[in-house]
């Protein structure tokens, strides 16, 4: 037993926001006191009954939560091994686990008495998310994307503008989610007194990874409930895909103290590990970035590498510091899937269970079809379906008419 | 412990007058130009030299900066060549002070311990680190204050009287005052806003406060000088820079002049500011 291992793997952060080395809060200081003000302002509504009740009201019947636990019978008979349940955030309104993040952080930038919310988008389905609650709450919205995520990802786009937010084009960089969150931080620095940064993602400086944690863990907390009930225990096993990893640290979260239960992670791992990819714990080391240190892509003088993935959503060059810290630790192992698996995963998966996926899990589906058949019959083996496909519809059906590769 | 910024400051006290401060990109647009510009700066009239050490993310500058970045890293520059350039610079100067600006990230990546010994050698005498607050002098500040390097610190329009004691804390050389809440090269500020806002912090410290950000002409770096112990242009000076680059964005005949007249002009302003104040 490695002798450094903590009592729990659930007490991070520390009051300093640091899980291990990883961490902290590494922003200018025009952000301080905002940050500081925000860690407090969170605290006190965590503290505060009225707070959890008015956000469980909107979880219920405006995100339609619980999402529902569902047994995957065509897929477990396909792949003859384990017992395969999705967690359906793919059900949740705006179409993947990103709302819960969003409604919890509207929730206080309105006790902070915030009118202008800004968000990152790679994807657009944190945008998508926080467009969404601006227009229910009546905040001024802005959400900076790539610009090459603005062309592959345009369903999205459209949908952010119809529901009222101004979606700006990222120029800068790779014109992908790492310069969208420099471009944020840049907006927010400029407008600290009436702005709320919404992170989509369990990164940034502290509270943000802790926050965003927390408001993600609902998707851990019901599953272990719903498991009980369809199968009167925990599960074996967990699988979720990582770009920051707000969806995979919202499952795991809340069974991190169970050592019955094995986690996987699953990076894009792009063109492949020794080409162009966007795994930052296989293929990077610790540095400071975005506010926080974690595992990044980067060179030899510490220059942050671009990152690539045929998913948006897992373009990053960095992944989450509770993710590094889960890591160096070995509670969690971390995976990755290419490109290449990944759209195989998307297809067998509309094909096998009516479902199409995001490009986003399909790299966890991907790993699962090779984890699940060497696992017994009776393990129990849940994947967090993070979101829906209907983002991917026209940039996957380019690629399969070997339109664009 | 004495620096040359603690040495420059005292000096110019004595002749009554306010620093200009400059900043320039390391290796924008190439090594060779950016040693030969910042060879000229002190006889053009720059009485300290702040250097950037470029970054691929730099979350706190405008798209000027961001540019000089770019284009340093495209030119090959490093960290480590960022200090052979420092190296080059003191072969001929041994009293300007030099201040490096930047990101943490390619400092912790050359590894901390190291960084100092080879910064201090090289003849950096401060450091001003942009993602790097009071919560994380552990990092780099007070090991840089160890070494015997200035830690200069950020001050902004946010940075209330309630906090200023922890920012002040652990800062040395000069407290840096960054006029507006924004980035680098976007609104000018005030300059009464900025007087009331050094005197503020003057009440808590006495070192001297410099002003930056939003500072691109002679009358307004002299007005800025009128209320502060220095003034720092950063974007006027890169965008001369860039504007006499060829087509391809290489060096021509007129970089090193174009960035050194107009350091002139500016220092001029701040050295009237001196006789405004008589």
């Amino acid at each position: 037993m490695n002798p450094n291992l903590p009592n729990s793997f659930r007490s991070g952060p520390d009051e300093r926001g640091h899980f291990g080395i990883f961490g902290g809060r590494f922003v200018a200081e025009t952000l301080m006191p905002l940050i500081l003000d925000l860690e407090k302002a969170y605290a006190d509504a965590k503290a505060d009954p009225s707070f959890q009740a008015e956000m469980n009201g909107y979880l219920k019947d405006y995100v339609g939560r619980p999402s529902p636990l569902y047994f995957a019978e065509r897929l477990t008979g396909h792949l003859g091994g384990a017992k395969i349940y999705f967690k359906r955030e793919e059900l949740n309104h705006t179409g993947s686990h990103k709302v819960n993040n969003v409604l919890g952080q509207i929730m206080v930038a309105r006790r902070m008495g915030k009118k202008r919310i800004i968000a990152e988008t790679g994807a657009g389905q944190h945008g998508v998310a926080t467009a969404t609650l601006c227009a229910r709450f009546g905040l001024d919205c802005v959400v900076y994307m790539g610009a090459v995520d603005v062309e592959r990802q345009q369903p999205n786009v459209i949908r952010m503008e119809m529901l009222g937010a101004k979606v700006i084009p990222v120029q800068s960089g790779s014109r992908t989610l790492k310069d969208a969150m420099n471009d944020a931080l840049r907006d927010w620095v400029t407008n600290v007194h009436d702005t709320f940064y919404c992170i989509g993602t369990v990164a940034g400086p502290h509270p943000y990874p802790m926050m965003v944690r927390d408001f993600q863990s609902i998707i851990g907390i019901e599953t272990r409930q719903q498991m009980r009930e369809a199968e009167g225990r925990l599960p074996d096993s967990l699988v979720a895909c990582i770009g920051g990893g707000s969806n995979a640290m919202g499952l795991f979260h809340p069974f991190l103290d169970d050592p019955s239960v094995e986690i996987f992670g699953v990076e894009a791992a792009g063109h492949g590990l020794t080409q162009l990819h966007a795994a930052s714990i296989a293929g990077g080391r610790p540095g400071v970035l975005h506010g926080n240190r974690t595992y990044l892509l980067m060179d030899d003088d510490g220059q942050i590498q671009d990152a690539h993935s045929i998913s948006a959503g897992l373009d990053y060059p960095g992944i989450g510091p509770e993710h590094s810290w889960l890591h160096e630790t070995g509670r969690v192992t971390y995976l990755s899937a290419t490109d290449d698996e990944a759209l195989a995963a998307f297809q067998l998966l509309s094909r096998l269970e009516g479902i199409i996926p995001a490009l986003e899990p399909a790299h966890a589906i991907a790993k699962v079809m090779e984890l699940a058949p060497k696992r017994p019959k009776d393990h129990l083996m849940v994947i967090n379906l993070s979101g829906r496909g209907d983002k991917d519809v026209p940039q996957v059906g380019d690629i399969l008419k070997g339109k664009k590769k | 412990m004495t620096t040359r910024i603690d040495a420059r400051f005292a000096e110019l006290a004595k002749q009554g007058r306010s620093a200009f401060v400059t900043f320039l990109m390391a290796g924008d647009p190439d090594p060779k130009t950016s040693l030969d510009i910042i060879k000229a700066l002190p006889k053009a009239g720059a009485d300290i030299i702040e250097i950037g050490m470029p970054f691929t993310d730099p979350m706190a500058d405008g798209p000027s900066i961001q540019a000089a970045g770019l284009r340093a890293l495209k030119a090959g520059m490093t960290l480590k060549k960022t200090l052979e350039m420092v190296r080059g610079f003191r072969k001929d100067d041994n009293a300007t002070p030099l201040v490096l600006m930047g990101y943490y990230n390619p400092i912790y990546i050359y590894g901390v311990d190291k960084f100092l010994v080879d910064a201090k050698a090289a003849g950096v005498d401060g450091l001003i680190i942009v993602d790097l607050p009071p919560e994380e002098d552990t990092e780099l500040c007070l090991p840089a204050m160890k070494a015997g390097l200035n830690f200069i610190r950020l001050a902004t329009p946010t940075t209330d009287d309630k906090r200023l004691p922890a920012v002040l804390a652990n800062t040395s050389g000069f407290v840096y005052y960054v006029s507006i809440t924004g980035i680098t090269g976007s609104a000018s500020a005030d300059s009464n806003v900025v007087g009331e806002a050094v005197a503020r912090i003057k009440r808590h410290t006495k070192l001297p406060v410099c002003v930056g950000f939003g500072i691109r002409t002679p009358e307004a770096a002299r007005a800025i000088a009128e209320n502060a112990n220095g003034a720092v242009v950063g974007t006027a000076l890169v965008d001369a820079l860039r504007a006499s680059l060829d087509a391809e964005g290489r060096a021509t005949a007129k970089t090193v002049p174009a960035v050194a007249d107009l350091v002139s002009s500016l220092a001029q302003g701040v050295r009237g500011a001196r006789q405004a104040a008589e």
